[in-house]
């Protein structure tokens, strides 16, 4: 399994090349962005030249690029426009978004997954109905329309929450943040957990199992689930990157300062730095994310080897 | 065993990222809950909190607190009023002699004295330190030596600026400038002290100024904590424990917020809200008239839109144009339609003239097609109207606009709207001189001075002339109001240029912008001043 995870950590490279290549490129492709920073009014030319040449960018675009991944390998990502650190950029909105995510990913697995396994065990129901129903208006409705109403109930008119979140971003505070952002994904996982629940309910081994005289919750945790859940898995893997990176619908209304927020400003002032550092590390993640979702299913299939 | 070990890898990897984010934790940051202290809405400022290199609103309303400079705009009417100053004399409106009162210091206790404002200038107009407000300095004799459009400075200091005390200094300009006293009102000319210039890392991560304020905490892009300073030497004392300023991604959530109790300002209550916000609010809604005037302005650098009869057709369209009902309808009377090319908060004696633009900004489709006609039609046959679609309602009223235009013109496609992605990009192509078509222009007043309405946008060659406009006449006029001492007659002539600007339609004047605030039941007293900035010193809290 070593010389798998090298190898896979080795395939990193290639991608984490090119797609901050990519990133620099569109932001590079977006215009000179030092005519932004003067507001409506224009730069004197003296100091726009002098600008350009601090954030270097009156050299041709490759030698741009080089420059800064050769910075970004021994730690320096650049200054953002405002002249913050990148990486001071990072250190405040990335815990942030880690905790968002983490919520948004314990409420996927938690109530995703049981809403999964008991419509899926209960298949026409009326409960495996109405859930379904349910799972399909959620994905229906945009994120930024569950976002506000949620806002606007629970906030504003009843007062159980903060309608926004406070700057040090507490786990609490991200509770309903956390299932606006993992809503949809929820109602995904709960209908992918069905299908296969209810596909592999019916295989040789359940029906084994419960010859056996397994008690059920053995029959459903041990054998069931565990082969039921390589699909799932897969899903949430991917959805780790999606939720740190698409958090930001989510982070503007509910006033997280996170990643999304550090990017959406990033692109509006277009500060190559700061977007092609924030996307770096999200590529990283994806790709850590996904590594790890690719460890997992042996865990799930002890029958799955690597090599 | 194979998948006992996966299982701990993989329970590895968990761990270190919870532990990752577990440092970010802290306190929950208390709210509107501690007693004196109004908590306001904020945007993250796009430069650092330097006087010279601060040039929006969202900067300059901490300079507002934090610093006060030789001049102070009074928060009502707008009047330039000798603050730090104890007299500013000239004789000949070139060489000018500042007098700083006693007993004025720093938060820090350092004095603030004639050096304090001499080397904050010379620090804010030298190249070196890209400062982006170092034109300011420019009427300064000496600036083109420390700040030269290609190369190096070749001095470090304004030559224009002399130490002559401990508490006076002279100030050569290189043009006469009547009215530059009132100018120094600007956050650009406040003083520093020598904590900025000894490390200067340190200052910006915590501001000293000599304002009646101090900073207390200062988290970047979140949350800038303001106490009252009770040694403060000023009149203006703050009438509040303290200002905490927010930052808020989106000012909707700003303005939910303010409904839910969360926070007790905010400054800009967002378009879409506008319908809800007498029934939320009542009376703590202020809308009140701000020195910002929007105009659409021509590329004069594109030989179609410079034709003789091209005046004609910049007429014909200001005339198409139905202010009144854009106003009303989009923006819900926070902005009033434009009858000249200043904004009502200068006033009357200032500059503002009810009615200047005339007939060319009244409501007159029949006359509009017939002007256009005569002008020979639309350039290209079609007018694009260029704004940036990332930020403010700029969509609405371009396509309310066009639609009038096409109304008048009974033409579905003579007027369309363009929009440009980011307002970096739409900067960028206006610096370049690539624009087509009109686009959209704001201006917000540095000072209330009909001069600063008038010359950088419209003077040849002038730093926000962004339509390249040039006329003769219109630059003889503000060169001799500029020279003239008597503020009246100064005035008067500045009119006078506007006259020929109307003349010419060098820029469609569309409306006058106000300012829109919202509080919480916990203030009295909150006011914007002409800049649309809350006065926060004054604002108080039960």
């Amino acid at each position: 399994m070593g010389r798998y995870v090298i190898r896979r950590l080795l395939q990193m490279i290639p991608v984490f090349f090119g797609a901050t290549l990519l990133i620099f490129l569109m932001v590079n492709v977006m215009g000179d962005p030092i005519a932004g920073l003067c507001g409506d009014k224009a730069c004197d030319p003296a100091t726009a030249a002098r600008l350009k040449q601090e954030f270097g960018l009156d050299k041709p675009v490759w030698q741009q690029y080089a420059t800064y991944m050769g910075n970004v390998f021994t730690g320096d990502f650049g200054t953002a426009f405002n002249g913050q650190k990148v990486t001071e950029l990072m250190s405040t909105s990335f815990p942030v978004t880690i905790r968002l995510t983490i919520i948004a990913i314990l409420f996927e697995i938690v109530i995703g997954i049981s809403l999964g396994v008991v419509t899926g065990l209960r298949r026409g129901r009326p409960i495996d109905t109405a859930v379904l129903i349910l799972t399909l208006v959620v994905i229906a409705i945009p994120t930024f329309v569950t976002g506000l109403v949620l806002q606007l109930v629970l906030g504003v008119e009843w007062k159980w929450i903060r309608s926004s979140v406070s700057p040090s971003a507490p786990f609490n505070e991200l509770l309903v943040p956390g299932l606006v952002l993992a809503s949809v994904s929820l109602a995904y996982v709960t209908r992918l957990t069905r299908t296969s629940i209810a596909e592999n309910s019916r295989a040789d081994y359940v029906r084994t199992a419960v010859a056996k005289g397994l008690p059920r919750h053995r029959v459903i945790t041990r054998h069931l689930l565990r082969n039921s859940l390589i699909p799932v898995v897969t899903f949430i893997g991917t959805d780790v990157g999606a939720l740190m990176g698409g958090a930001i619908v989510t982070e503007r209304i509910f006033n997280i300062h996170g990643v999304g927020f550090q990017l959406y400003q990033g692109i509006l002032r277009q500060s190559t730095q700061t977007v092609v550092g924030f996307v770096t590390v999200l590529v990283l993640v994806f790709l850590v994310a996904n590594l790890v979702v690719d460890l997992l299913y042996a865990v799930l299939d002890p029958r799955i080897r690597y090599a | 065993m194979r998948g006992a070990t996966h299982a701990k890898w993989t329970a590895c990897a968990v761990v270190v990222a919870l532990a990752a984010t577990a440092c970010g934790g802290g306190d929950s940051g208390g709210g509107s809950g501690a007693s004196g202290i109004v908590s306001s809405s904020w945007g993250d400022p796009q430069n650092p909190l330097e006087p010279a290199n601060t040039n929006e609103v969202q900067g300059g309303k901490v300079l507002d607190m934090l610093f006060r400079g030789l001049v102070r705009y009074d928060p009502k009417t707008g009047a330039a009023k000798n603050m730090v100053a104890e007299k500013i004399d000239t004789t000949d409106s070139t060489n000018f002699t500042v007098t700083v009162k006693d007993g004025w210091t720093f938060s820090n206790g350092e004095k603030v004295t004639a050096k304090s404002f001499v080397d904050a200038w010379n620090y804010g107009a030298n190249l070196k330190h890209n400062q982006k407000n170092a034109y300011f300095f420019g009427y300064i004799d000496g600036y083109d030596k420390v700040h030269p459009d290609k190369g190096d400075p070749t001095a470090d200091t304004l030559s224009g600026l002399k130490v002559t005390g401990d508490r006076t200094f002279t100030v050569k300009l290189n043009q006469k400038f009547s009215t530059w006293p009132d100018t120094l009102g600007y956050a650009a000319f406040a003083p520093l002290p020598k904590a900025f210039f000894d490390n200067h890392s340190a200052w910006l991560s915590k501001p000293v100024g000599n304002g009646p304020y101090t900073v207390n905490s200062y988290t970047k892009g979140s949350k800038l904590e303001m106490r009252k300073w009770d040694a403060y030497p000023g009149e203006d004392k703050a009438q509040n424990g303290g200002v905490d300023l927010k930052v808020y991604t989106d000012n909707n959530t700003a303005y939910t917020d303010l409904t839910a109790g969360n926070l007790d300002l905010v400054d800009d209550v967002p378009a879409s809200q506008l319908k809800n916000v007498k029934s939320d609010l009542g009376d703590r809604y202020i809308n009140t008239p701000a020195g910002i005037i929007q105009t659409l302005a021509f590329p004069f650098y594109d030989d179609a839109w410079n034709t003789p009869g091209a005046v004609k057709v910049r007429k014909g369209l200001s005339m198409a144009i139905n202010r009144a009902q854009i106003t009303d309808t989009i923006f819900q009377k926070t902005r009033t339609p434009a009858t000249d090319w200043t904004s009502p908060v200068l006033g009357a004696d200032g500059g503002y003239k009810d009615g200047l633009c005339g007939d060319a900004c009244k409501y007159d489709p029949a006359g509009a097609k017939k002007l256009i006609q005569e002008g020979g039609g639309i350039p290209g046959g079609q007018v694009k109207i260029s704004y940036n679609a990332d930020t403010g309602s700029h969509k609405e009223w371009v396509d309310a606009i066009c639609n009038s235009v096409n109304n008048a013109l009974g033409n579905d496609k003579a007027c369309v709207g363009n929009p440009v992605g980011t307002f970096a990009d739409f900067r960028n192509q206006i610096t370049q001189n690539k624009m087509s078509g009109p686009f959209r222009a704001g201006w917000q007043m540095d000072y209330p001075l009909i001069q600063n309405f008038l010359q950088p946008l419209y003077y040849t060659n002038a730093s926000s002339n962004d339509g390249k406009w040039t006329n003769a006449q219109f630059d003889k006029l503000v060169n001799e109001a500029n020279a003239e001492t008597d503020k009246a007659k100064a005035v008067d002539l500045f009119q006078q240029a506007e006259g020929v600007l109307r003349d010419q339609m060098g820029a469609i004047p569309l409306w006058y912008q106000n300012g829109s605030a919202g509080y919480s039941t916990r203030l009295s007293n909150v006011a914007l001043n002409p800049f649309s900035v809350p006065v926060y010193n004054e604002i108080k809290v039960s």
